[in-house]
Parts: structure tokens; C-alpha cells; sequence
């Protein structure tokens, strides 16, 4: 297993009115493919801003960023939005999805993106509502489903593109501790089984027993780093 | 294409909200489909393939101005003159003074510059004996329940007879009937010019307008110059013009409709690009965080742009045209209520373009702010609700 995300020297300074806000300092992180990190730290530690880094959402004001072969932080708006759509999932704490479309709809909007037929879109989008276990729940709104549910519709979305690399902003944080605990079971089945790189922001420490590494921001800064069984 | 159901399921995401916007939109378009078949309607008085051959006569100064009637033989003598006709204005109410029918009182040889419309020989040889009967239009007989031989009390706008009073009664001679039901003549009621002429003291050998037709068209320009050039320099100047001019300056003269229905349907256009503007802002608005998920997701934000615009242009779009739709169904329902008076032209291909048009605009000008929002929304502080 190689190096998925390098990330050298990065910084992240906001400006906020006259103010300028650094909420990353001098960053250097290598994330490996195929590992499930959790990103943990008091709030304001800069860990969602990191995850925005990753996922491209954001980019470094300083240093560089790379995920797989790709400089990320010399791409413009529009190459890295085209980057996103083929390498990274994204799961969100609420869930995200558009509440006006079906379960099934919801899985398929990434596909839009790509040259696939419509039958194909409705296929490869029933097989990731399969795997995640909401196959009969396919026609049914996002009001008509469970907050776990709806989660895991988000995942079923995040990974129908066959992304190498899933970032969830606590992807639990909404949850009761059954519903987080089959979400969290099934992206450590998605890691293990499927292969896919993780990088899971989380305040919650039984959420990043599921990890195979915590990260733990502070201050934005790099403090601790812990591996689990 | 592919985007179609992610759009349309936007647009109607709030369903009570966007069916009211819809009915508003309905609403102007209907109001633009109905106003602007008055406008056509209008601008094709007179344009019939037997206008083109007409010329109307009338003063220079005044429509209401009259003109000798000893002009008609002077007219009659211009080469190239088939038939020179004579009316004038007498204005009947029927039953109720606000009930008023196009009447006029006509030379005798009226009828035959207007082939167009038909008359039963029989009923027409009665009406030419008898001075003091009328012919009818079918479409007046249709409404009123007429027959032939009816009395028809008439009270004139203006014109009082020889008793004194406003109040005149004719006699139901014929039926005026045309190929086209909707010609004028199928609404309007002629009487005897020599019948009005000798029963009113207001008149004594004047005429309204003369109607001339001619052997050809293409001397139509001649010949109005020479029936001009006989009453030039004198007290009864007059204006010699087609058929289709003569109702376009009336109609002028009256009103400017072109410029009543362009304000009109302004002020309403306005309105409505304000209503419609202001209910796609929320809508997007309300929408943030989902926009900002497609963008995280990897639309760009040109797909963005395109998607709010399409539905603000949608919107309008199925408002337009389900409300030309209905103008299409109610033109002729109007006209059959109205008993023919009002001719509403259907909704031709240049109405349906222009409608569409304007949708196509409007959608456009409404949904260009928030679209711009859209595509220039920050994924990062949209996703953290800021």
C-alpha cells in the first residue's frame, strides 16, 4: 500500500473581516491508502478545515497538497470540482441529501456526472443502496427514512462513483448510539472489505475506536497521533 | 437533459408556493393572449380580399363631418368606378340604451360593393319596397330570436324622427348573411338612407362617408386622388382612402389600442418579473446547503448556473404556456358568449412567439441573480450554514 494524501507544510489562513484567522499551521501528514484515520480535537481545532483540504472543498493557502498522483492545491475551481467527482466520497453529519428526490435519486446524483446510461445509473445506484442495506427503501424520500437511514443513503451516495477516498465530517454526530454504530460498522467494512481510504473527523472517542488511526488536532496543530487494535 | 428531473423536482419542491407563482404567471399570459387578440383583431379590420377593392370617402376634416350627397354622381362618372355607395351613422339601441347595435342607413345600392355579404334575392327585392324595413344581420337574428316580418323598435343615440322623439320602428325585411360569419355586416342592421333623410331634420341631403368600388385594384390610388380633387377647395373637403386605411384612422382616431395593450401589459410584466423574482430568490435561498452538496459532489458551478436558470425559465415557460393554452380555449368561447360581437382572432403563431418570448426573457432576467448567487457560493461556508 502506497501514499494516497501528502500533505507538506500546509497552512490555512482565513480572513474574517480585517482579521486573519490561521487555522492550520505548517501541517505534514502522510495518510495511506487503504488506512481509516480519525481526525479528533477540541472544536475550532481546524479538523473539518483539514478534511475540507482532502476532500478538495478548500485549498491550502500554504504548502502542498497531493492525493494520489494530483497536485490538488494548483487545481482551478473547475478541475478540482471535476477532480471530486472521481475521487472522493463525502459524508456529512446531516446527512446532506436533496429532500426532494428518492433515496434512489439521491445515490445516483454523482453519476450524473459521469457518461453512464440511465439504466446503468439506476444499476450501479441499486447495488450501492444494497450494500448498504436500504435496497427496498429505494423509492422513499429522505423524510421517510431514519436518521440512520438517511446516512446511510449519504454513504450509499458517497461510494456509488467507486471513489478512492471517502471524508465524513461526523458522520455520527447526529445519530443514537445504534444507528452510529451500524453507520461506523459499515465504514469499517467499506475500509476493510472494499478498500477504501477514510478520513473521518469525529469528537466522539468510540467512533475512532472504528479507525485504524486518530489524529488529534489542537490549536491547529498536529499534537498526537494514535494507531488502534 | 440528463439534469431535467433534478430541475423540475427543484421547481416544485414547495408545491403550494410554486402553483400559486404558476397561476400568477397563468394569469398575466392569459391577460397578454386576450389583449393582444384585441390588438390583432383590431389591426385586421378591413383587410378582407373585397376591402382591397373599396375606397372609403369621408371629410377631411372630421368623421363626423358629413358630405353632400349630391357627390355621387360626380364619383360615379370617374373611369374606372364600379359602384359608389353612401351611409351614414344612425346608432340603434335595442330594449336597453346601453345595448347598442352597429346601424346605419344606407344608400340603396349598398349591398352591392359588399358581394361578400348575401341577401335572399326575395327578401332583398321586399326590403327595396318597403321604406321603412331593415335588413338584419344573421348573427343579430341568431341572438335576438328575429324573424322576418318582426317589428324592431330601434332608439337612435342621436337622431330624432318625425314625431319628435328618438324612437324609430322598422320592419324586419331580410337577413344579412356572409361567408365569413364573423363579418361585420352579420352584426349590424341597415335601414333606408332616403327613409332617414326624409324622416330626420338633421340631415336634408347629407351623407356619412361614401364607399366607391373599383374595376382594379391597381387604379385604386388614381381614382382616389380624382374623388378628392372634386371636393378640393370647397366647404366639404374630403379624404379618399382604402377600406383597411379608413378603419385603421378610425380606429385611431378613437383609440390607440397598440399603445393601451403595450401599457397595460407592462405594468403587468413588471409586476409579475418583481412577484416571480422575488419567490425564485428564496427559492434558491432556502436551497444553499443542497446547492452547495452538488458542488461538493462535483458539479461545477457553470452546471450550477445553468440548472437555477432553467428553472426560473421553466417556471415561466409552463406558465406562458398553459396560459396561451387557455386564451386558445377561451377566445372562442368569449366570442360565442358575446354573440359574435367580439371577433377574438385564435392565438396565431406570431402571438405564440412573442409569448414565448417574453417567457424566455423573463425567466431568463428572474433567474439570473440568484443563479449568479448559486454559482458563486462558497462550498465551505455554505456547508457550515454561514
Amino acid at each position: 500500500m502506497g501514499t494516497l494524501v501528502q500533505i507538506n507544510n500546509v497552512s490555512k489562513v482565513y480572513e474574517r473581516g480585517k482579521q486573519k484567522v490561521e487555522v492550520l499551521h505548517h501541517i505534514n501528514l502522510d495518510i495511506q491508502q487503504g488506512d481509516f484515520l480519525a481526525l479528533m480535537g477540541p472544536s475550532g481545532s481546524g479538523k473539518t478545515t483539514l478534511l475540507n483540504l482532502i476532500g478538495g472543498l478548500d485549498s491550502p493557502t500554504d504548502g502542498s497538497l497531493q492525493v494520489g498522483d494530483q497536485r490538488i492545491d494548483k487545481l482551478s475551481q473547475g478541475a478540482l470540482a471535476r477532480w471530486r467527482a472521481a475521487n472522493v466520497g463525502f459524508v456529512f453529519q446531516f446527512y446532506n441529501l436533496l429532500p426532494m428526490l428518492t433515496a434512489q435519486r439521491n445515490v445516483e446524483l454523482p453519476l450524473l456526472l459521469t457518461k453512464l446510461s440511465a439504466a446503468q445509473r439506476k444499476k450501479n445506484a441499486s447495488i450501492a443502496l444494497q450494500l448498504v442495506g436500504l435496497g427496498d427503501r429505494a423509492a422513499h424520500k429522505p423524510t421517510e427514512l431514519s436518521g440512520g437511514q438517511q446516512q446511510r443513503v449519504a454513504i450509499a451516495r458517497a461510494i456509488v462513483s467507486d471513489p478512492t477516498l471517502l471524508v465524513c465530517d461526523e458522520p455520527t454526530g447526529d445519530l443514537d448510539r445504534q444507528s452510529a454504530e451500524d453507520v461506523l460498522g459499515l465504514l469499517q467494512t467499506l475500509n476493510r472489505q472494499h478498500g477504501k481510504t477514510i478520513v473521518m473527523v469525529t469528537h466522539d472517542p468510540k467512533a475512532a475506536e472504528y479507525a485504524s488511526h486518530t489524529l488529534h488536532l489542537d490549536k491547529g496543530t498536529l499534537v498526537e497521533q494514535s494507531a488502534h487494535a | 437533459m440528463k439534469y431535467f428531473h433534478l430541475i423540475w423536482a427543484a421547481l416544485f419542491r414547495r408545491k403550494a408556493r410554486t402553483i400559486l407563482t404558476l397561476i400568477s404567471i397563468i394569469a398575466a399570459f392569459l391577460l397578454f393572449g386576450l389583449l393582444d387578440a384585441v390588438r390583432v383583431s383590431f389591426q385586421q379590420a378591413g383587410q378582407s380580399a373585397n376591402g382591397a377593392e373599396r375606397l372609403q370617402t369621408g371629410s377631411k376634416l372630421s368623421f363626423i363631418q358629413t358630405l353632400p350627397q349630391s357627390l355621387q354622381a360626380q364619383m360615379q362618372a370617374i373611369p374606372g368606378v364600379k359602384e359608389v355607395s353612401y351611409a351614414n351613422w344612425f346608432g340603434g339601441a335595442y330594449q336597453d340604451p346601453h345595448n347598442q347595435i352597429f346601424t346605419f342607413a344606407t344608400s340603396s345600392n349598398y349591398l352591392d360593393v359588399y358581394p361578400e355579404v348575401t341577401v335572399d334575392p326575395k327578401q332583398r327585392e321586399a326590403y327595396e319596397k318597403d321604406l321603412n324595413g331593415v335588413l338584419v344581420g344573421e348573427m343579430l337574428v341568431k341572438k335576438y330570436g328575429w324573424k322576418i316580418g318582426d317589428r324592431l323598435p330601434l332608439q337612435s343615440q342621436i337622431f330624432h324622427n318625425r314625431d319628435g322623439t328618438k324612437n324609430w320602428n322598422f320592419t324586419i325585411d331580410g337577413i344579412m348573411s356572409s361567408k365569413d360569419n364573423k363579418a361585420f355586416q352579420s352584426q349590424m342592421i341597415i335601414l333606408h338612407w332616403k327613409n332617414f333623410d326624409e324622416s330626420t331634420p338633421y340631415n336634408r341631403g347629407n351623407v356619412g362617408w361614401y364607399v366607391t368600388r373599383v374595376s382594379d385594384v391597381s387604379q385604386t390610388d388614381r381614382i382616389a386622388k380624382q374623388i378628392d380633387a372634386l371636393s378640393e377647395n370647397s366647404d366639404h373637403e374630403t379624404k379618399s382612402q382604402t377600406e383597411q386605411a379608413a378603419m385603421a384612422n378610425w380606429i385611431k382616431q378613437s383609440v390607440n389600442i397598440s399603445l393601451i395593450v403595450t401599457s397595460i401589459m407592462s405594468a403587468v410584466f413588471f409586476t409579475l418579473l418583481l412577484l416571480t423574482g422575488n419567490t425564485m430568490m428564496q427559492a434558491v435561498r432556502e436551497r444553499t446547503s443542497e446547492l452547495a452538496v452538488l458542488k461538493t459532489i462535483g458539479f461545477s458551478s457553470h452546471s450550477v448556473l445553468g440548472m437555477v436558470l432553467a428553472e426560473s425559465v421553466l417556471l415561466l415557460l409552463l406558465g406562458g404556456l398553459l396560459g396561451l393554452a387557455l386564451v386558445s380555449v377561451l377566445t372562442p368561447i368569449v366570442g360565442a358568449a358575446s354573440g359574435g360581437v367580439l371577433n377574438l382572432p385564435h392565438v396565431g403563431a406570431g402571438s405564440w412567439t412573442l409569448g414565448v418570448g417574453l417567457a424566455l426573457a423573463i425567466g431568463l432576467i428572474i433567474g439570473a441573480l440568484p443563479a449568479m448567487r448559486a454559482m458563486r457560493l462558497n462550498i465551505v461556508d455554505a456547508l457550515a450554514g454561514r
